[in-house]
């Protein structure tokens, strides 16, 4: 069971419901009653977007497709990944990125849809010893579109994972990454924004299974949800027997600003070896009116205040993006979400 | 200036203020003093507009304007300060961004030209030297891990740069040691004009030996219940609050 397999054979009952642990919160089953036809070619133009601007390297998926990137030993190379909706149809993508020893890569991946599609991602990530790879995922969706993106990371000693998702959700969208951590001094960033409004909602789901000693895992998660919007967070985090020394830690923290909006967390640490240090903070809350009440003490008219302590919440994530080019993108684009 | 009238507030089902009258002429210091729970700082809070404090009766105006039809913001931007008994930390914003924000929000509201980014350094770096604040302490975000006296003498820096003509200062002396005392007082000192007023709400005599008032006003069970020159405060200081509170 599986949507890119339910996307193939428009089968809904391949989806996955709420009667799958995983997927209690991101039922696509009783959402979709009928799968969409698949989409259509695309043929048109598409504008450039900011992220795209800072890369050298451009892959282009619209309405499903494959995509191949290599990264040779050594090298450097800065990616933009488009994955692209047009219309309302049904499609899947598959992509695959491999970094070879000492091969550093910075990946610009975004999605972006205009209609009430259903899509599915499904992204193979390997990293050789001591590659690195900064992964930053800018997700546009329409409010109308269904969207599942799914990485599958494995990593091998010594090399670097960092990852920053920021998300204004959809109609129903969920952003997963399993990484293979295999200890090794390898590390590991899983880090993440949401900023949903109206009926949107998002879905960040992390699995990190250290398999090997001496590796470091550190996730940062903050979202902030309104009117009716739902975040969802589900972060795991598994230490294998004998993965002595590991460090993990994870944090997820959440705005509510409506009392209708609602945030769903679930963190796990599944710890099987004697000699690690792991933590685990989960923080969901209104926002405070008392720093609220200082700042337009000061002057700042209450829609300025609450944009910039919402701003200052979540800059907190985006100043943990390693590359300067894309955290000024981002921090833009959050901005923008926030000053409505 | 400042002229309270008759002010009845409650917070939930409490009435605090119980016909509070006050007038604070332009350039003139008042304190404020008063055993806990007098409602000193609820005066402060209902002037300055915070939630939860409900007006029921009276009203305050500054400068003839009625003050408690405003919001917070729009108070602050006609000069009234607040320097808070316990001020905020606020993660994630540089001091000198929020002030900044501020002062332009400030000056926007009052119909006032934005300060430009080289006009607005050259006035912090001169306001911090002068209240002897490192000036990288104002790049790190404002208040998170400052220590209590860290964080007064940012409320004086914020007053300095604001430059308000009402000013409120709340237990400001509470937390300092006395080197820092006096650098805040100095600070305070410098903002007296004779068209600036201030009111100095105070537990303990100390902070009036660096700061001088006019006037001595004693706040009990939500009224002001005696009211007199400098000396007034010598006397509390030596005799309590006890005969005030029966008299309350």
């Amino acid at each position: 069971m599986s949507v890119a397999a339910a996307i193939r054979t428009r089968d809904v009952g391949e989806l996955p419901s709420r009667r799958d642990e995983d997927w209690r919160w991101t039922d696509l089953r009783g959402l979709i009653r009928v799968l969409p036809q698949p989409s259509e070619v695309f043929t048109g133009d598409l504008a450039a977007l900011p992220l795209d601007r800072l890369a050298a390297d451009h892959h282009l998926l619209v309405n499903g497709g494959d995509a191949r990137i290599d990264v040779a030993a050594g090298k450097k190379t800065l990616v933009a990944l488009r994955l692209v909706s047009r219309g309302a149809g049904a499609h899947a993508s598959r992509v695959t990125i491999h970094l070879a020893a000492g091969a550093r890569l910075r990946l610009m991946e975004s999605y972006e849809s205009d209609g009430g599609s259903v899509c599915q991602t499904a992204l193979t990530i390997t990293l050789a010893e001591g590659a690195v790879l900064e992964r930053i995922v800018l997700a546009q969706d329409h409010e109308d579109a269904v969207s599942v993106s799914q990485a599958e990371v494995r990593l091998s000693p010594t090399a670097d994972f960092g990852q920053t998702v920021v998300t204004g959700g959809a109609r129903r969208q969920r952003i997963e990454t399993r990484v293979v951590h295999p200890g090794g001094r390898a590390s590991v960033r899983l880090d993440g924004v949401y900023l949903l409004a109206d009926k949107r909602h998002a879905d960040h789901t992390t699995v990190v299974a250290h398999e090997g000693v001496d590796g470091t895992t550190n996730q940062l998660i903050k979202g902030v949800a309104r009117d009716q919007a739902r975040g969802v967070f589900q972060g795991k985090i598994i230490v294998a027997e004998g993965s002595d020394r590991t460090d993990a830690r994870m944090g997820h923290h959440a705005l509510i600003l409506s009392d209708r909006a609602e945030v769903d967390a679930k963190p796990e640490l599944e710890i099987y070896a004697d000699d690690v240090s792991c933590a685990h903070g989960n923080t969901v809350g209104a926002m405070d009116e008392e720093a609220l009440f200082y700042a337009r003490q000061r002057g700042i008219p209450e829609p300025e205040a609450r944009a910039m302590l919402t701003e200052a919440f979540i800059g907190q994530v985006i100043d943990r993006i390693w590359f300067e080019d894309a955290r000024r993108v981002v921090r833009m684009w959050a901005a923008e979400r926030l000053r409505v | 200036m400042l002229s309270v009238q008759n002010l009845h507030a409650t917070v939930g089902e409490t009435e605090i203020l119980k016909g509070l009258t006050l007038e604070v002429p332009a350039g003139e210091v008042h304190a404020i003093m008063g055993p806990n729970g007098a409602g000193k700082s609820t005066l402060s809070y209902v002037l300055t507009g915070r939630q939860g404090y409900e007006v029921t009766e009276g009203g305050a105006t500054l400068d003839g304007e009625d003050l408690l039809a405003l919001a917070p913001d729009e108070r602050a931007a006609k000069g009234l300060f607040l320097s808070f008994q316990y001020p905020l930390e606020i993660p994630g914003v540089p001091a000198l961004t929020f002030i900044r924000t501020a002062l332009n929000a400030q000056r926007k509201a009052r119909g006032e030209k934005e300060i430009t980014a080289p006009e607005f350094l050259k006035l912090a770096r001169q306001k911090a030297a002068d209240l002897k604040i490192d000036f990288e302490m104002l790049k790190r975000a404002l208040n998170v891990g400052f220590s209590g006296g860290e964080k007064k003498r940012m409320e004086i820096f914020q007053m300095a740069m604001l430059s308000p003509r009402f000013l409120i200062l709340d237990e400001t002396d509470s937390g300092l040691d006395i080197d820092a005392l006096r650098i805040v007082s100095e600070g305070v000192n410098a903002l007296r004009s004779p068209d600036r007023a201030m009111l100095v709400i105070t537990h303990y005599q100390r902070l009036l030996d660096y700061i001088k008032p006019d006037r001595v006003h004693v706040l009990a069970g939500g009224r002001i219940v005696a009211s007199g020159g400098p000396e007034l405060a010598l006397e509390l200081e030596r005799d309590g609050y006890d005969r005030y509170a029966k008299a309350a």
